[in-house]
């Protein structure tokens, strides 16, 4: 008997940390303008320790101006998918629960493209806006996927396909309104992608704001990982044990849609993080949400990064969307748990 | 973390001018499903009334549909009754933190599906959760109360297997584990004999009746086994539609043509060897 101790968590989230440094400064490398791992870590160690005029001007904006942000991006996004997936598959206690296979990436996209023709300019609405499209799909989709008054799992994914069909559609038709040059940014960013410039030219601050939201959701969503450990061994089970099982479901619910909105808004509907990132890291660390939350963020983060990093190497010098790139490796293993599920 | 309270093994009754041995009292309480507006309720319990001491094994016995499922939940404090009165420790359950009430009262419910693996041990430990705060990790003593539990059932061996590669008698041993490590004064359990085999069906009751005994738990069993009720329980609460026609001990309930009206089955009601009654269907092909 070997409980869990926040020892235990903190020394592997250390390790998934020393992998997603890894595998940014390799990310860093990678691009039409070449730069040696050497030089990447003095500009990083130099910037870190605050002598700017060490570092030649070119690798400064190399790294700091192009490179870096959309790392950044990437881990914000790819953290914010994952710990959505791992609270939708504890909220629906159903394994193959994710933002995008429930159509709640949809209803955020749709929320921010509604966003996008209503109010352009407004700093934060797309955000506010992915936030309702997202809560409002997995609410309808909560109550289309119950049959005799019980979550019921495939018609829980048969109905998540159908919100997705159907927002998709509707993304469609206000697509049509819009014309020329926008129109291919926007189909590129539906697919998932991280190129999208950010609003401001405060880039810091901004990418600051949007770390701050991550943290605040997040942080609200490991406060109730105990209960949510006693939630999936059954509902009921758990209020006998002591668990106000609907204040939980309520702070998780609210959590993983802001989680999903802040990743569309900046990202677009990227697919399969959210399922796959928390069932590996079940595999390799265990059950434990306690664990679970903090190991799926840090696993989102690498596997965006690396994917993005794909993105845009392998058919250099154009690039795939980010969301075509997981959505290559992720169908098939959603297709593999799905089988080995129903054996 | 701390076990608050924890290794105080059972509190003390001390109402003044109480028995100080009365665990539960139901008083007058009833339930109604289903009431609204369009339609009449479709079933209604009680209003029934009995008591229960330390050291006393109930069992609550009665066909389907006859409100044992209902009497469970108002005893555990997951209905409020419409009306009357169902303490514990003379405390209103109903009334009860919810962590407070998991502290006193355990039931071990029909068991449900789990989503993801779990090793034995994770899941008795679960039984700790009342005791802790919000985002928890488990103390040393949990561990140890844990263990102890899983000691009482004779399930030390499986600590470290799979949940899901239990056969449905261990599964059971581990689930009541999990109820001990709550350390509750008032033990439910909910039809737990349903999947078992005979000599599973014996060896879970012999170890209630030993909990009870040697304890002081209070353990109230829900059931349809006739023979079993009569053979280690202490008091037998009846129950008919929604009706509780009778409460007593065996011999006082089992009485053939009450057991004919409430189970619909021509019986024969006898003495068996420990001289308990013993009920045997009279064959009518």
């Amino acid at each position: 008997m070997r409980p869990l101790t926040p020892q235990r968590i903190l020394g592997i989230c250390a390790l998934l940390c020393g992998v997603l440094f890894a595998v940014c400064v390799v990310s860093l490398r990678m691009g039409a303008y070449p730069i040696s791992v050497r030089d990447i870590l003095s500009t990083l160690f130099n910037a870190a320790a605050g002598r700017r005029e060490e570092i030649p001007v070119e690798f400064w904006q190399v790294v700091f101006g192009l490179r870096l942000p959309r790392i950044a991006l990437g881990i914000l996004v790819g953290a914010s998918l994952s710990t959505a997936g791992a609270g939708f598959q504890a909220l629906l206690r159903n394994p193959l629960a994710d933002p995008y296979v429930l159509g709640v990436s949809s209803g955020a996209a749709l929320g921010a493209i509604v966003s996008l023709i209503v109010a352009p300019h407004t700093v934060g609405a797309i955000q506010i806006a992915a936030f309702v499209g997202a809560a409002s799909t997995i609410a309808a989709v909560y109550f289309l996927g119950r049959r005799g008054g019980q979550l019921d799992s495939p018609t829980l994914l048969l109905a998540g396909i159908v919100a997705a069909s159907f927002l998709s559609a509707i993304i469609m038709f206000l697509l049509t309104m819009v014309t020329g040059s926008e129109l291919r940014s926007i189909a590129f960013w539906l697919m998932g992608d991280l190129t999208a410039p950010p609003p401001t030219t405060n880039v810091l601050g901004w990418l600051g704001f949007l770390f701050f939201v991550f943290i605040v959701a997040a942080g609200a969503m490991y406060t109730t990982s105990s209960d949510l450990n006693l939630i999936l061994t059954g509902e009921q089970e758990a209020k006998h044990l002591g668990v106000n099982v609907n204040r939980v479901k309520f702070v998780v619910y609210i959590a993983a849609s802001v989680l999903t909105g802040l990743a569309v808004s900046v990202s677009g509907a990227i697919g399969y993080v959210g399922l796959l990132v928390p069932h590996v890291m079940r595999m390799l660390f265990g059950t434990d949400y306690r664990m679970l939350i903090p190991t799926a963020a840090i696993g989102g983060a690498i596997a965006i990064v690396l994917a993005d990093t794909l993105a845009r190497t392998v058919v250099a010098p154009t690039e795939l969307p980010v969301g075509a790139m997981t959505a290559l490796a992720g169908a098939p293993v959603f297709i593999y748990l799905m089988r080995r599920r129903m054996r | 973390m701390s076990a608050g309270g924890g290794a105080v093994a059972l509190p003390q009754t001390a109402r003044p001018g109480g028995n100080a041995n009365l665990r539960l009292k139901v008083e007058q309480a009833s339930y109604a499903y289903a009431a609204t507006d369009r339609s009449a309720p479709k079933f209604t319990l009680g209003p029934a009334s009995f008591e229960a001491q330390q050291r006393e094994l109930l069992a609550i016995l009665g066909p389907n549909a006859s409100g044992k499922s209902t009497m469970l939940k108002l005893l555990a404090g997951l209905l409020k009754p419409l009306s009357g009165r169902i303490e514990v420790d003379g405390t209103e359950v109903s009334e009860l933190d919810l962590k407070v009430r998991a502290q006193k009262i355990a039931l071990v419910a029909q068991e449900s599906e789990l989503l993801f693996p779990l090793r034995v041990w994770e899941y008795v430990l679960q039984g700790r959760y009342p005791y802790g705060k919000r985002l928890r990790f488990e103390s040393d003593e949990d561990c140890l109360l844990a263990g102890n539990a899983l000691a009482q059932v004779g399930a030390d061996a499986l600590r470290d297997r799979w949940m899901d590669q239990l056969s449905g008698g261990e599964k059971q041993r581990v689930i009541l584990a999990r109820a001990l490590a709550q350390q509750p004064s008032l033990l439910l359990l909910d039809e737990p004999t349903q999947h078992l085999d005979i000599g599973g069906k014996v060896e879970l009751l012999r170890r209630l009746r030993r909990l009870a005994d040697e304890n002081r738990y209070t353990v109230i069993v829900v059931t349809h086994e006739l023979n079993l009720a009569a053979e280690f329980s202490d008091r037998i609460v009846l129950l008919h539609k929604g009706k509780c026609p009778r409460i007593g001990t065996p011999a006082e309930v089992y009485e053939r043509e009450l057991l004919e009206e409430v189970f619909e089955a021509p019986l024969e009601v006898e003495s068996g060897y420990s001289g308990r009654p013993r009920v045997i269907l009279r064959a009518t092909r």
